[in-house]
């Protein structure tokens, strides 16, 4: 039996799979790389495995973990190229290893968070969003787990923000806080648009680039 | 992928099923391929995609050289709000490409409800809804599926139909486009000659009369096309293929699992049943070829459950040594094996020992009709004693939930055979006091009931449906009698199965009522969310048609049918006869106890249910 972690790419069509889809997605996926997942006791037997940050739908990433428990004796050589030769488009493993850290090591993330604008980037808008997040308090509204809007405050739970100005991009490099309690760096989009409303972007997309333990290191 | 549509997905549900992408599909060079076929069904992913017969037809295109065969479906009402307001017109989803842009729009259609959501999807594709707006040879629509077997509702809107089964049909059909476009044939050249392919249905070149009570006169065929079309069939089902590797979608769908056909056809002869008839004759897989197809399928997809599926799963033969040949392997994988379609008669202990190796869940019968005079009538062919004796070998072996369906509205139907409903629950209830293994857990019993809708190409054609009145009168009589707490009791309020009535017996009139239904609004017809039964009521009178003319009037034997034209391989002789005997109260026995001469083996020439 091994405890193995799968690092993989979520981008284009599968970042559109859910949560929930991708946990299926995947109990397949093992099986037809040949491998055994190992299940749970009990009257519903499922298998093992986990995805150690959920991506929010829509988002794309270079960095997914995602942990499983195999019956095979392995150190996970071999994993990643039999996974690849059978997963949907968008999805690839980069690597295949045992989980030696504990997922609640995890404590930063890193995001690219592209902001559209179709009639170009107002000016100044970089050094606004700057600004803006200097402040000691940006509110952004969230539902939480039970539907309800709760207003919370994102300044705390960011680590570096950096805006560069494209033509008809605005993009920030963020990292954030990850987990207990994390950010969607989504929600930084919502913020500027509540905040400097003739900075709305047309539309905004968020890629996970990094994960990082509480000392910056990458956590893997 | 698409801006407007990277745009607009964040915004609505399960953005998954829009995207593609999923394991198994096919992608080809469009640079590569002569003809490409949008393969569309007109309902959502979620239920296209657990369609067997749109994945076995899939597998057969995409296996030609030079034909690439893509998906697409039906969006939910908020997808297709924001593709329209985006100028998004309706994409296949293998290379995102406009549907509008493909060779052959191909519809597979299983119901008769699903007729507004093509229109709506043609002109959600920007294709012009009506043939004869549809000069040039592509794009060409087409369509198959059961609900083929009456297309006379959206006869105006196809350029041809595929009566029966398509595994060779398509093929030959595709191959003679490839020439008319290599050719250069212009539409009515290429619908000639197709017109000649056995199962080839051309509506357009078909007149009919009408006599002045609204019934129809004649049907006359021109351009040479045949005054018969005969469906097509496979005649042998261990030469038709089967598809191993299939697609698994990224996302939940209805029949999210593997579903290994066991055999077509039924060999029971319920005389309501539409099924029953037009899959005739049955043709039965081997089992050595269906465990190797089982394990296959479930090595090449990681599927970890398996529908052993067919019209009536416990009439496989070899079912049980079926079961046994799978059970290591199902073990292994932990793979749960799943049998619907389960007769209340034959249901053997060995079968439920195999079921209960997997999970254990609920079984469902479908006694249909709360009498035995009844069930006669429709030859059922289920006595009480073979349900209640399933029912306490289900209990004993620590079965707790069973779900029995039943019709309402059936031929000869009085109060005493809706009554018979609620003494069949309570029996069965009794049944599970006498026989349960663990009395502590308790019991639900599910009774539902729907309304009847009697179909073309079966005995029960030329039925009129109860009006609406009388099956909510016989609901209510039923709920009354229904008063045990153990009992649950379900039924439809659904004006659906009136539309249904109405359009599965409809004739070509009716294409004018159904764009004047689409162009008020109607699409996924088949959903609660979208039927609108107002809707098509003002749609009848704004075409001066009567709905009640289609749905409750009793055709008289003679009278020329709508459908008349299109052959099953069941004699019309024989549906009268059995209509008769109906009546009589007399039963059919089973096509495996004798042949009853129906005519189906004729597409075989030979004996079926070989």
């Amino acid at each position: 039996m091994a405890k193995l972690r799968l690092l993989f790419i979520k981008e284009a069509q599968a970042s559109y799979i859910s949560h929930l889809d991708l946990m299926r997605t995947f109990q397949r996926v093992f099986p037809r790389a040949g491998l055994a997942l190992r299940h749970s006791q009990g009257f519903h037997p499922h298998p093992l495995i986990s995805i150690v940050l959920p991506l929010p739908v829509g988002q794309s990433s270079e960095c997914e973990l995602l942990d499983f428990d195999v019956l095979q004796e392995t150190d996970g050589a071999g994993v990643a190229e039999a996974l690849n030769t059978g997963l949907p488009a968008g999805l690839r493993v980069r690597a295949c290893y045992p989980a030696a850290r504990p997922a609640r090591e995890l404590a930063f993330l890193r995001a690219r968070l592209e902001l559209d604008y179709d009639a170009g980037v107002p000016a100044g808008a970089a050094d606004a969003l700057r600004a803006l997040f200097a402040r000691g308090e940006v509110l952004v509204e969230k539902r939480t787990k039970h539907k309800e809007l709760a207003s919370i405050n994102v300044i705390p739970l960011l680590r570096e923000t950096a805006w560069t100005q494209g033509e008809n991009l605005l993009t920030g490099e963020i990292v954030c806080r990850a987990q207990d309690p994390g950010l969607n760096p989504a929600l930084l989009a919502q913020a500027a648009e509540r905040y400097l409303p003739e900075l709305a972007p047309n539309f905004a997309r968020v890629r996970r680039l990094e994960l990082y333990d509480a000392e910056g290191n990458v956590f893997r | 992928m698409d801006k407007r549509l990277e745009r607009i997905l964040p915004r609505v549900q399960k953005p998954a099923r829009y995207v593609g992408g999923e394991y198994n599909a096919v992608m080809k060079d469009k640079v590569q391929v002569d003809t490409r076929v949008a393969f569309c069904f007109p309902d959502t992913y979620e239920i296209g995609m657990s369609n067997l017969g749109m994945r076995i037809l899939y597998g057969v295109m995409n296996n030609m050289e030079g034909v690439w065969c893509e998906r697409s479906f039906h969006p939910w009402g908020d997808m297709e709000e924001e593709m329209r307001r985006a100028g998004i017109p309706l994409y296949a989803l293998e290379s995102g490409d406009p549907v509008g842009e493909f060779d052959i729009v191909a519809f597979s259609v299983g119901y008769e409800m699903a007729f507004p959501a093509i229109l709506n999807m043609l002109d959600l594709a920007g294709i012009p809804i009506r043939a004869s707006e549809r000069t040039a040879l592509t794009p060409l629509v087409i369509a198959g599926g059961t609900a083929m077997y009456n297309c006379e509702p959206i006869a105006d809107f196809l350029d041809l139909a595929l009566e029966g089964e398509g595994e060779e049909l398509l093929v030959e059909l595709l191959t003679l486009f490839r020439t008319a476009k290599r050719e250069g044939w212009d539409k009515e050249t290429f619908l000639c000659k197709a017109a000649q392919l056995d199962g080839v249905y051309v509506p357009s070149f078909y007149e009919v009369d009408y006599n002045d009570d609204g019934t129809v006169h004649a049907i006359t065929p021109t351009h040479g096309a045949p005054a018969k079309v005969r469906k097509r069939i496979m005649q042998d089902m261990d030469a038709a293929y089967y598809p191993v590797k299939t697609i698994v979608p990224s996302t939940e769908i209805v029949q999210d699992r593997i579903t290994l056909e066991l055999f077509r056809g039924c060999i029971r002869g319920c005389r309501f049943c539409q099924a029953g008839y037009v899959y005739r004759p049955v043709r039965n897989r081997s089992k050595e070829l269906l465990v190797r197809y089982a394990k296959e399928a479930v090595e090449d997809s990681g599927y970890q459950e398996m529908t052993l599926s067919s019209l009536s799963t416990s009439d496989y033969r070899p079912l049980v040594d079926l079961c046994d040949d799978l059970e290591d392997f199902c073990a292994e994988k932990h793979l749960n094996l799943s049998l619907p379609s389960l007769r209340a008669d034959n249901f053997s202990m060995a079968l439920m020992e195999r079921l209960q190796k997997g999970r254990k869940t609920g079984l469902t019968f479908a006694p249909e009709a709360g009498t035995q005079r009844l069930r006669d009538a429709i030859n059922k062919n289920l006595t009480e004693d073979d349900l209640l004796a399933s029912c306490r070998r289900a209990f004993a072996g620590g079965y707790s939930a069973v779900k029995l369906y039943f019709m309402l509205g059936l031929p000869t139907e009085t109060d005493e055979d809706v009554l018979g409903i609620a003494d069949v629950a309570a029996h069965v209830m009794h049944a599970w006091r006498e026989s349960a293994a663990n009395k502590t857990r308790g019991v639900r019993i599910t009774v539902s009931t729907s309304w009847f809708v009697p179909k073309a190409h079966t005995a029960f054609q030329w039925e009129p449906q109860i009006p609406i009145e009388e099956y909510e009168r016989r609901v209510a009589l039923l709920r009354e009698r229904m008063n045990t707490k153990t009992v649950t009791y379900n039924w439809h309020p659904s004006p659906t199965s009136f539309m249904e009535a109405v359009i599965s017996r409809g004739d070509r009139r009716m294409c004018r009522v159904l764009e004047t239904a689409f162009r008020m609004g109607a699409k996924l017809d088949a959903w609660e969310e979208y039927f609108s039964l107002e809707r098509w009521m003002e749609a009848f009178a704004a075409c001066g048609l009567d709905p009640h003319f289609y749905a409750n009037r009793v055709r008289e034997p003679g009278e020329v049918l709508p459908w008349s034209h299109i052959d099953v391989g069941v004699d019309e002789r024989f549906l009268q006869r059995e209509r008769e005997r109906a009546y009589q109260g007399v039963t059919t026995p089973d096509c495996r106890t004798q042949c009853n001469g129906c005519g189906a083996n004729r597409l075989i020439g030979r004996a079926c249910d070989g």
